[in-house]
Order: C-alpha cells, then structure tokens, then sequence
C-alpha cells in the first residue's frame, strides 16, 4: 500500500510540489530565523571571548544603573596599574583606552562624514598587545602620535590600505593619521554598527584627555595563582569607585545578557514562522481533502481489490509524510538562503552584523525537519480519514462522491461554539486584570488560532453571500465568464471557504498591524503636537540620545534665535530605574508646553540646584507630591535628593521628558557623560540649509523642522510596521500557493465540462477569464473576512488600550491597498490554473473521464 | 476490399445543398511502423434540413470522423468545409467562433453545467457568443424540448431525459448549420431514448435542423434520413431511410467482411 502511495505521488509531481510549498516557507522561516540568531550568536560570542582571552580579571567603573547607555564614567589611575603590576600574584597587566560613549573616533570619509553612525576609539599597550582584544589581521601596529590601526570591516567598505593616510574626529578634533595596520576585534572583522581606530596607549589617552588614566586594567594571574587569589590580592587596591571583575564569569554574563536579548528577538520572528506553518497546515489540509475526494474511485478500487480502512489511511497518511519531509527538507535549505540573505540585507542596511561563518546547529536541523513534516502529517490526518470511509462500491458508480464528513455535518454548531469559546479566551486575556503575561499571551494566541479555525469552518455558509457580494463586479464586467466563475465559487463553498480561510489569516493579522498602527501613530502624532512648539528639532537617531557639544555646535550657528537642550540619561531613582532629563528652566517652556497637575510653571523658575518636576504618571504611582523628596544615583555613582517642586501630566504616549526632571546644570554636575534626547531651535528665515549643513555631518541625530517632527516621530513606527507586514506577507504567500493547487484541481476536475463549454463556443480568453475571476472571487471572499476580522480584533485591543489614548483609527488607504494586493494575489494564482484550462484540448478533454 | 464510391458533387454545384464536406479526409495516429489510420480518405457530403445517422462497430472511426467534421479534431490530410469554410485552415479563435455560429453539441453525458439553472444551461452558448437570447425563440425552443415547468431546476434534480432534452435546447438555441449529437441515448433507458429520438426527429421536420447522429443503436438509426456505415476508416455502405432491421443486418455484413 505504501509503495502504491509513493508511486502515486511520484506521478503527481507538479501537485506534490505546489503542496510541498505551502509548508516550505514556514520551515525556511524556522529554520532562517534559528541560523540567522545562531550565527548572530556566535559573532557576539566571539566578540565577549575575545575580549577576555588573556584576561583573568579587570578593573574597571562600577555598573550602577545597567539600562543607561553612559557607563560610571570612572576611570583607573596609573598610579593603581603600577600597585597592580608588583603584586606577586599577578603576572602581566595592562591598562587601556577601551569602547565607551565617551571615546568615539570617527574615521571621516571622502565625503566629509563620518563612515559610520557608531565609532568607537580605543589605546592599547603595545608592550602588552595579548590583553587587547584587536588582532592584528595585516601591517604592524600604530606607535606614536601619527599613526593608527582600524578595523577591517571599515578599512574594507571605505577601501584603506595600510599606508593610507585618514582622518579621525576625536573630541570634534580631526587629525591625519597613517593607517600602519588592519586589526579584527576578536574573530570579527567588524562591529557591525560602528568603526573601530585604535592608537597606543599614550596617543589615546591625550586624544581623549585622558592622560595618566586607563579606563581599564587587565591583568593575568602568574601561572599556578588561581583568579580568586588573584582578585583577592588587587582588591585592597581598587578604588572605591571601581571594581574588579572575574574575566571569564564576565563574558559569560554578557552572554547571557545577550542570550535573553537575542531569544526575544528569536522568538519574534519563530512566531512569523508559526504563523506562516500554521496557513501552511490549512492549505494541505485543504489540497489532500481535495484530492482524496477526486481519487475516491481509487480507494473504492483498492478497498474492493481487499485494501483495509487501515491501509487506506496509511497511504494517504503517508503522502503526507513524504510530503512533509520533503517540505521540510526543502525549507531547511531554503532557510539557510534566508539567513544569508537577512545578513546580506542588513549589512546593505548599513547595519553590518559582526562577521562570522554561518551557524547550521543541529537542533536547527531537527527542528525544522520534526516540526515540518508533523504539521503535515497533522494536517493530513483529517482527510486521510475521509478517504477510509469511501464504500467500495463507489468503485462501480459513475460520479461517486465522498460521503459527508461527520465535521462538516456539525459545522454551524461546531463553528459557532469554536468562534464564540476563542472570543471569550481573546476577551479574558485583553480586558481581565490581574493575570500573568504568559497566561495573557496564552489566551490571546489560543484565542486567536481558535477564533481562525472558528471563522473557517463557519465559512463554507458564508461563502455564498459573500460571493454573490464580492463576485458582483465578476458579473457585471466579466460576462458569462464571470457569471460561470461567480457560480463555479460557490459550487463547492466548503472548498472555496478553506481556500480563502488560509488567505485570510495572513490579512487578519496585517490589517490588525495596519490599524493599531494609524492609531498608534495618530496618538503620537497629536502628543507630540501637543508637547512641542519649535521651529526645528534636534533628536537622536533610533531614539538613543546624541552628544551634547553636538547640540551646542548647533545651537552656535547664525540666525539661531533661541535655543533648549534636554539632557537624558537613565539613573536610580529611590531605588529603581527611571529615564531622567535635564531642562533649561529659563527656555523649555518655550518650546515645550507643560500642562501642570500640581504647580504651575513658576516651578521651572524656582527649580535650583535640588528641584525637580515629576510626571503625574509617575508621582501618582509613587504617591508623591509638591515638596516631597526623591533620591537618584546616577550611572557615574553621585548621589542626589531632588525637592518635587510641580507634577505635569504629559500625554500617555510618545511622552518626550524623563519621568523626573532636573535642571540642566544641575544634570551636569551629577552625571559626567551629559547627553541630550532633544535640542530645540528657533531660528530665522534663511538659517535652515546653514543647520541642514551643519547638522549633516552629524551622524547620530537628525534635525526636524518643527512642522515634520511629529510626522517624523511616527515614521520610526512604519519601519516596524513595513518590518511587520513582510514578515506576515510570507503567510499570505503561502496562501497563495493554496489558491494556485485549489484552482489547479478544480480545473482538473472540470476537465470534461471545460472541453464542453470550448466545444459550444467558449474562446481561451473567455476560459482564462473565467479561471482568474474564480480566483479572484476567493481572494476577495478570504480578503473580506481578513480585513473584517482585523478590524474587529484591533478595535478589541484599542479599547483595552483606551487608557493610553490610543483611538481607534481605520486606515482606509492601507485597507483598500490589501484589497487590491488579494486581487492581485487571486490574479496572480490564476496564471497558471488558467493557461492549462485554456489549453486543454477541446476532444481529449470531452473523452476525460 | 470492398469499397464504395461515393459520387463526388461536381465543382459548380450551389454548395447550398451540403451543409457539412469531406473530400479525401485521412486521420492519422501515431508515426512511423505504430501508425494507425483512423481514417482512410472518407469523402462526404451532409445535406441541408437532414438527419444523417452514422453507424459501424467499434474502432469504425465513426466517433473520429464526427470530431473533424465538427471542427473539434483536425484530419491528418484532406479538406473538410462546414458552411462553405474550411475547417482545417482555422486556427483555435477561428475555430471556437465557427462553432459558436454554426454548430451545436449533443453529448452522451449531458455534459451540463451543474452550477447552472436548466434555463441558464440553455442560455449558454448564446452568452458565450455575447448575444441576448430572442425570448419568443426561447419559449418555442422549451416548448418543442417539452421543458415548460423544469426551467428554474439545476441538472441534480433532473432526470436523465430531462437533462439531455435541456442538451438538445443547448444544442438548437443558436439555430447551428448543423448539430452533432454523439450517442445522444447512450446513457438512457429505452422509454427515455424514445422521447429524445423523436425530439430529434422534430427538430429536423420542424425546425429544419441539419442534424449529424453517432450512434450504435440501430433503433437511433432508424429515425435518420440516412445511415452511412463505417468500417475500418471508410464509408463501406449509405443507405436511405431503413428499418431498425435492415440496419442491424446491414451492420452485421460490414461488420463480419
């Protein structure tokens, strides 16, 4: 029986991989997104190990406030080294100039700018080079104060030879440096994000101002000293302000770090794949119900040749296994295509990932290729159970049918129980309080997967109104081709519904991404107009703030009329965590509109050296008010009491100041890598291109005018979304490739009626146009019942979202859009199923059985 | 081999009278040392207002030689004409329109649509051309089919008769130069076979519907105007109107040769 499903299968060549297709995708997408992290995984390993190859302990800041992207700031003396470096324990030690917000080194380009949005400078020892984590790739290393070494990735892209001569920016300083060597950091010939120049220790420790200072010591023990005596021994002479850290346990915590960071990532893009398996699932269910309902004289035939039920199953079971394996064979490869061109993708982006060989793990390999090929298998069960009901009489009868499934006979009830039992789930999980995340994304995707299988079965009832709906412009324009694909869509609703089904998972979950987004950025959009009144805005790129001397060189150019600078970092606030600003009290009101709670804006005047004005948000949850004190620590270790002087309510979204502000001076002086999130600029008619030229070779801010900054502000939110839509379009996809074998077996199925229909006078056109308006039928049917889903699903999630202002907002350009992207979609499975529909020969397919 | 030869029509005659030509015709399977012929040279003329009946035992070529006089098969050599165009000249478009315009289908299988209303069936071939079917003709084509109260019903609730009688109105609602009926009581029973073989009849004596008939029944034959017998690829006898019994006889002469 196996052999005979095997070979029935090898005769089927073309429809096995149309079936195969529709779970490829999903796999490849599995399978890309475990080697893509995977690799991305072993780069930055690379990067930690390297950094600590030679290394068993270091010196350096304390970390006080982990999400801040300053670091303490503190430096080592050299004075510390020197102790460090008589001890008995330690056998070499070095000190160097390491990566920090507060060294960045722009390699200037050709064109003036720098090459890339993140530099990072750094100075090692060269009496000491194994404790750096630079490797020397080609020429020699940079001694004195003309010379420099570079990263590989840059010196490739900008195309520096050694010998070059190239301008860095340190500190706004530029000077010309011979390029004398070509370094890799670890085993990656780049950051990715950012260029590396490296100077010996003396040359960067002046370039940054640095002299007589390290911003980190490393040492290694003398042999036969473990790392604890080691620690134990240099302890005593840290500073208070420093601390010295076990290397090894080091770069495993920073692994870990970004493990977390990563498996976030990774889980993301493992849901798109899921999601994609998931419409693949619904579309071999929907080809294997098909063709077992057309070889229902074949499993007549077998069971009256003495097939079991059993046998009968297993050979449909196993097309489906061979099937599945081969898919997922298929989207292992394909997967690997993927990864590779995601890292390809990236690094046309701008966005290098450090460079490493491609990762293809085992557990990759048994993953894809299990959950594949089950997902097919499961798949294929329900119809495998059709083909065994099949009486061997049917063997005998013209134009036999399968029997009803006993499903599709409780369909309504069945239906309507599924969809009303995932509402209840999706409504517990937006609106019910006091449940845990993971139980909340539990019900939500449950519900979500139930609503879906819910609405598919429903649909074989709905396909009829529907398409008497959507199938009205086919009759109109399409004459008696598209009245014949407007009744041959409803001929058989139950195969018409899954085959939209499968389309309309993919538009549901877009149309949702769609309308949460108009209205998320609707509210940001009127919540910055509502904070903001400024000629033109200065913010960081992707949200992470720039330098301040940059926002004072801006602030410097002619025709400037007034200016605000917002510091921001992150700091301790009684305890925990919190983004805090640094205000002028004499311009921010200019610019930003405070709507004040508890105070008035006198409260900006009256600020001092300890005052602060707190956000509503924050002072209600930590049930402060005027008067009161809060303590921060920042990042650098100062500690602060701030006085409440005023509470402002700012919008829930797209709030611009920290939770607690302080005034710019008084920022200063408490953190030492100030920062700013924003400057504001008024300026005169004429002062725009003189910014724009200025603000040009300023590569991690970009300057808004006034008028676009809240447009421009929700643009960052239309990449994510663009991002969203690709990821969802591979589900659409799939879907696609379940229209293409549903139209193809319907074309095959109809062979002898098409030969009549050609016999009495139907031209090829009339056919192609009758097969694509079919087609195009079912898209918009699965078009229908996507957007309509969609938009009741997010306007569920928007009124749980009520609270944060977030309105709901039908974007009718994007809705209209994904109608037409379903037509297209319909249009563009027709091509094939058509040209064979117009091409059968009109005699053998009237002698077709 | 016994072979007849049938009286070539002389060049100038009025082409009014035949309605459907065959001059030579040879159908050809295959190449080489495996090559069959189907046909082999079958000339013949289908007279206006007529029902031809063509008979002979399976693998006669009977079936082939309707396919190519209705344009749905090409001969391998030779010319066919159907309303004074030659068939074997056109291409695909060409050809769909000629039977568009000129000729009507009556299958074995009904061949129905089963999404389609019997009304709509009939309707069809009208749409397809883009006309609007003339309602006066409609209500004498249902009237002459004996459809009346049947109209509204799809394929699945009708009987076996019913559903050939809507192929005949599908077959006539063009008025074609000629129709081709291929083992039209093939699938019936013989009460039933009665009714559609004396609608064919009618259509002919009423409607002056040319009319070509495949079949193996010689009680089908009988109706005709005519029967020619193939066997092996030719026309072996033409004989005029004859009893169910002279056909039988007929059939099995040429059949046992």
């Amino acid at each position: 029986m196996i052999a005979v499903a095997l070979k029935g299968l090898a005769g089927r060549k073309v429809r096995a991989l149309l079936t195969a297709l529709a779970i490829v995708i999903g796999v490849s997408m599995v399978s890309g997104t475990f080697i893509l992290t995977d690799t991305m995984k072993k780069s930055f390993d690379g990067i930690f190990q390297a950094s600590y190859s030679d290394t068993d302990a270091v010196i350096q800041g304390k970390e006080v406030v982990e999400g801040s992207l300053s670091d303490s700031g503190a430096t080592v003396p050299a004075s510390v080294l020197d102790r460090v470096r008589d001890l008995p324990e330690v056998g070499a030690a070095a000190g160097s100039v390491f990566p920090q917000e507060v060294n960045p080194a722009d390699i200037i380009g050709a064109d003036g700018k720098a090459v890339a949005q993140e530099s990072v400078g750094m100075g090692y020892d060269t009496a000491n080079l194994s404790f750096s984590p630079l490797k020397l790739k080609s020429g020699a290393w940079a001694h004195g104060p003309e010379q420099v070494v570079i990263d590989a990735g840059t010196a490739d892209k900008e195309h520096y030879a050694i010998g070059d001569t190239v301008t860095v920016a340190t500190l706004g300083e530029r000077h010309h440096y011979e390029v004398t060597g070509i370094v890799s950091f670890g085993d990656v010939d780049s950051l990715g994000f950012g260029s590396i120049a490296a100077w010996d220790n003396p040359t960067a420790q002046k370039l940054f101002g640095k002299e007589g200072r390290y911003d980190q010591v490393s040492m290694a023990a003398k042999p036969g000293t473990s790392t604890d005596e080691l620690i134990r021994a240099v302890k005593p002479l840290v500073p208070a302000n420093l601390e010295i850290k076990d290397s090894a346990k080091q770069a495993d915590e920073d692994a870990a770090n970004l493990d977390s960071g990563m498996a976030m990532f990774r889980n993301v893009l493992l849901g798109f794949g899921g999601i994609a398996l998931f419409v693949g699932a619904f579309v071999i269910f929907n080809t294997l119900s098909i063709t077992v309902a057309q070889r229902t004289r074949e499993f007549a035939t077998l069971r009256t040749l003495g097939a079991s039920r059993k046998q009968v199953m297993r050979s449909v079971v196993t097309e489906g296994l061979v099937i599945g394996l081969l898919a997922s064979l298929m989207g292992l490869v394909a997967g690997y295509g993927i990864a590779k061109g995601m890292i390809a993708l990236f690094s046309a982006l701008g966005t290098d990932l450090p460079e490493a060989s491609t990762v293809l793990a085992p557990r990759t390999i048994i993953v894809s290729i299990v959950l594949g090929t089950l997902i097919t298998l499961l798949a294929s069960t329900l119809p495998a159970r059709r083909a065994t009901r099949v009486p061997p009489i049917a063997a005998v009868r013209e134009g036999a049918t399968l029997p009803v499934s006993r499903l599709a006979a409780h369909s309504l009830k069945s239906g309507l129980a599924v969809v009303l039992g995932s509402l209840a789930a999706i409504s517990a999980g937006i609106f019910a309080g006091g449940v845990s995340a993971a139980a909340v994304a539990a019900l939500l995707g449950g519900g979500v997967i139930g609503l879906f299988i819910g609405i598919a079965l429903l649909a074989p009832r709905l396909v009829k109104p529907l398409a008497r709906v959507v199938g009205w412009p086919a009759r109109r324009t399409g004459g008696v081709a598209g009245e014949l694909a407007a009744a041959n869509a409803v001929r058989n609703p139950g195969r018409t519904a899954s085959t939209a089904a499968a389309l309309m998972i993919g538009l549901t979950l877009v149309t949702v991404v769609a309308v949460l987004g108009a209205g998320l950025k609707g509210s940001t959009e009127a919540a910055v107009n509502k904070q903001i009144h400024a000629g033109y805005v200065v913010a960081g790129e992707n949200g992470l703030p720039f330098r301040a001397s940059e926002g004072d060189d801006l602030a410097k150019v002619q025709g400037v009329t007034a200016v605000s600078h917002v510091r921001s970092d992150t700091a301790l606030v009684d305890g925990e965590e919190r983004g805090i600003t640094g205000i002028d009290p004499a311009t921010i009101a200019h610019f930003y509109a405070f709507e004040w709670a508890d105070g008035s804006e006198d409260a900006l005047a009256h600020l001092g050296t300890d005052g602060a004005v707190v956000t509503k948000s924050y002072a209600d949850a930590e049930d402060l008010a005027v008067g009161e004190q809060l303590s921060i620590v920042t990042p650098a270790g100062e500690k602060r009491t701030l006085v409440v002087r005023g509470v402002y309510d700012p919008p829930k979204v797209s709030q611009l100041l920290g939770d607690v502000s302080m005034t710019q001076q008084a920022f200063d002086t408490a953190f030492t890598q100030p920062q700013n999130s924003f400057t504001f600029l008024d300026a005169g008619d004429g002062a725009q291109s003189r910014l724009d030229a200025a603000a040009a070779d300023m590569s991690d801010l970009t300057l808004h005018t006034g008028s676009a900054y809240a447009t421009d502000a929700g643009k960052d939110l239309e990449t994510v979304l663009a991002m969203l839509y690709v990821l969802l379009g591979f589900s659409v996809v799939v879907s696609l490739f379940g229209m293409v074998n549903t139209l193809v077996l319907s074309v095959f199925e109809r062979t002898r009626e098409l030969g009549m229909l050609r016999a009495i006078g139907m031209t090829r056109r009339q056919a192609r146009r009758m097969i694509r308006q079919e087609s195009v039928i079912t898209a918009l049917i699965g078009a229908t019942l996507g957007l309509s889903l969609g938009v009741f699903l997010a306007a569920l999630v928007t009124q749980a979202l009520s609270a944060y202002d977030i309105g709901l907002t039908i974007p009718w350009g994007e809705l209209i859009a994904f109608t037409l992207v379903a037509v297209l979609a319909g249009i563009g499975a027709a091509i094939m199923p058509a040209r064979r529909a117009s091409r059968l020969n009109v005699l053998s397919a009237l002698q077709y059985e | 081999m016994e072979r007849l030869i049938l009286p070539p029509p002389p060049n100038d005659a009025p082409a009014s009278s035949a309605v459907v030509t065959a001059r030579e015709v040879v159908r050809r399977y295959g190449e080489g040392d495996t090559a069959v012929d189907a046909l082999r040279g079958v000339s013949l003329d289908i007279d206006r207002g007529r029902l031809t009946a063509v008979m002979g035992p399976s693998g006669s070529g009977k079936s082939t030689l309707m396919h190519i006089l209705a344009g749905l098969d090409r001969p391998t050599s030779g010319a066919v004409t159907v309303a004074g165009v030659d068939v074997t000249r056109l291409d695909d478009a060409a050809l769909t329109k000629l039977r568009r315009d000129h000729i009507g289908f009556i299958f074995q299988f009904f061949n129905l649509l089963p999404m389609l209303t019997a009304a709509e069936n009939i309707a069809l071939p009208l749409k397809l051309a883009g006309q609007k079917p003339d309602p006066d003709w409609l209500a004498e084509l249902v009237e002459t089919v004996g459809l009346g109260n049947r109209l509204g019903h799809r394929p699945s609730e009708l009987s076996g008769g019913q559903q050939q009688r809507v192929a005949v109105a599908r077959a006539l609602v063009s008025r074609p130069s000629v129709m081709f009926a291929d083992e039209p009581t093939g699938n019936l029973d013989s009460t039933t076979s009665g009714e559609i073989l004396s609608l064919l009849r009618d259509s002919v004596d009423t409607l002056g519907q040319t009319t070509v008939m495949v079949t193996h029944d010689a009680h089908a034959a009988a109706i005709a105007d005519r029967v020619l017998f193939l066997a092996d690829g030719d026309v072996v006898r033409d004989l005029g109107p004859s009893t169910a019994h002279e056909i039988l006889e007929t059939l099995e002469a040429v059949g046992t040769r």
